[in-house]
């Protein structure tokens, strides 16, 4: 962001206050909106304030990983768009767009939400791979979550494709066979600033942290991820009241996704 | 082509697929428009004039406009690999040419314009799709302009000279022709072509482009106008 203040961001936090007037635990206003590219298998588009995101899940046939010839293959990947930010730079991924895409990708294979033994075709030959792709679009911070809830929401709307009797993949059409998704594991993020925890961070807060914390959970109140950031520590109570607040939020957050699809 | 004149889609042979467009989509960047013909969609951003980054790219007598277009892994129907491909590292050559003859480079010396062209989804003519969106991101970024640059292809499938050829005629297509065209100077700023034609057909089929270049600056003329008479729209 052009003009960020650093300073300002932690003068303010520390009178209890945030430059865009949320309390500290408020989440900007989040949309899901669903199967928004035909191209895709599955599709969303995700806002959080002015950050947004689009994720698209494409599939094919692939040999199997040699150490799980059982099982098909999940790969996330996030592109940070240079219009998204001033000071995004065309190029290859930097390594905050590979942590963004790390993290959505630990929670969801932790989570087990996709069951990659159900994407087995043919044992050792052939086996389904599922590639949930990530534009960044906008930045205005915690790109994680923003990445997250889309990633799963597309997921949750993705069809296979049709494939010939020569076991060829028919770019282009789908059928009407969901792919298996077991739950809605989603992250949530805290930065700590001068002492104080703020839900949902912007680009500004972003940039004036001295920890973040982000949590991966799934429907059922179990954590599937956690990754720390930042020179700050955090105190195991801090954690665990972040923890705790991450399940409440998340679970308001999978009922935007669950009404979306 | 069906063999009574009409396309698969249905429409005519000079007729282009639905049009949208809109201005100001993106919060961050200095200008920023979408533009979408049938299923084929892009979003483009544009920074500057700012300072340019490495040092030695700097032009003492002029801006110097940098283009970058490039297709999201899900914009196809099989996952394409994301990062610059030979292909996109041509378009996105051409599409800076294109813009650079109508920008006023010289108005901004020592400085950069940055275009950011993503292609979301793609059902052919990304490149023409993508110029129309970076004519109205430049256009929003308030940067001095001579005016709007269009584009659009004309093609011939089954033998049949045809504007904007796309989806199931793409493959059957035998030749396309995608054109960047500024009507006030009445000039072509982006011509390539695949395909076999002679002198006579070309000229058909540059004709019929800019037949549909000239639709499509009035689509863009309108979203300006959506933007700046008031309306606003805040989504890509």
């Amino acid at each position: 962001m052009i003009g960020l203040d650093t300073a300002l961001v932690r003068k303010v936090v520390s009178n209890g206050e945030r430059l865009d007037g949320r309390m500290k635990d408020e989440y900007r206003d989040v949309s899901v909106k669903t199967n928004i590219v035909s191209s895709a298998e599955g599709s969303a588009r995700v806002s959080i304030g002015n950050t947004m995101v689009i994720a698209g899940v494409k599939m094919g046939i692939v040999e199997p990983y040699p150490d799980s010839l059982d099982e098909g293959t999940l790969m996330v990947a996030v592109e940070f768009i240079p219009f998204a930010d001033p000071l995004f730079e065309p190029g290859p991924p930097n390594v905050e767009s590979i942590e963004v895409a790390r993290v959505v990708d630990r929670a969801i294979r932790e989570s087990k939400a996709i069951d990659t033994k159900k994407l087995c075709i043919k044992e050792g030959e052939k086996v389904w791979s599922v590639s949930v792709d990530i534009d960044v679009i906008n930045n205005d911070g915690n790109l994680i979550d923003a990445s997250s809830i889309a990633a799963v929401a597309a997921l949750a709307t993705a069809k296979f494709p049709l494939v010939d009797e020569n076991g060829k993949v028919v770019w282009g059409k789908k059928t009407d066979k969901s792919l298996p998704v077991n739950g809605l594991p989603l992250c949530t993020t805290f930065v700590k600033i001068n002492g104080t925890t703020l839900l949902d961070p912007t680009a500004a807060e972003f940039a004036a942290l001295d920890a973040r914390l982000t949590i991966g959970t799934l429907d059922d109140g179990k954590l599937c991820a956690l990754q720390k950031n930042g020179m700050g520590g955090l105190t195991l109570d801090e954690i665990d009241q972040m923890v705790a607040a991450a399940e409440e939020k998340a679970e308001e957050i999978r009922g935007k996704i669950r009404a979306a699809l | 082509m069906e063999k009574n004149g009409t396309r698969f889609d249905g429409r005519k042979h000079d007729e282009l697929r639905p049009m949208e467009a809109k201005v100001g989509v993106l919060k961050n960047a200095d200008g920023s428009a979408m533009f979408r013909l049938g299923n084929t969609y892009a979003i483009a951003g544009v920074y500057g004039p700012r300072e340019v980054h490495p040092k030695h790219d700097e032009n003492a007598g002029k801006a110097i406009l940098r283009v970058r277009y490039n297709m999201a892994a899900f914009s196809t129907k099989e996952r394409s690999r994301p990062g610059p491909s030979r292909r996109s590292q041509e378009i996105s050559m051409v599409t800076q040419q294109a813009l650079s003859s109508v920008v006023f480079l010289e108005e901004f010396p020592k400085a950069a314009i940055d275009v950011f062209i993503e292609v979301i989804e793609a059902d052919a003519s990304t490149r023409c799709v993508g110029l129309n969106a970076a004519a109205l991101a430049l256009a929003d970024a308030g940067i001095p302009m001579k005016g709007l640059v269009s584009s659009c292809s004309a093609g011939k499938v089954n033998g049949s000279v045809v504007l904007d050829v796309a989806g199931e005629e793409d493959t059957e297509g035998e030749l396309d022709l995608p054109v960047a065209y500024y009507p006030k100077k009445d000039t072509i700023t982006l011509l390539q072509m695949d395909g076999l034609t002679d002198r006579k057909e070309m000229r058909k089929i540059i004709e019929l482009a800019i037949s549909g270049c000239k639709k499509i600056s009035e689509v863009q003329q309108k979203a300006l106008m959506e933007k700046y008479a008031g309306g606003s729209n805040d989504r890509a």
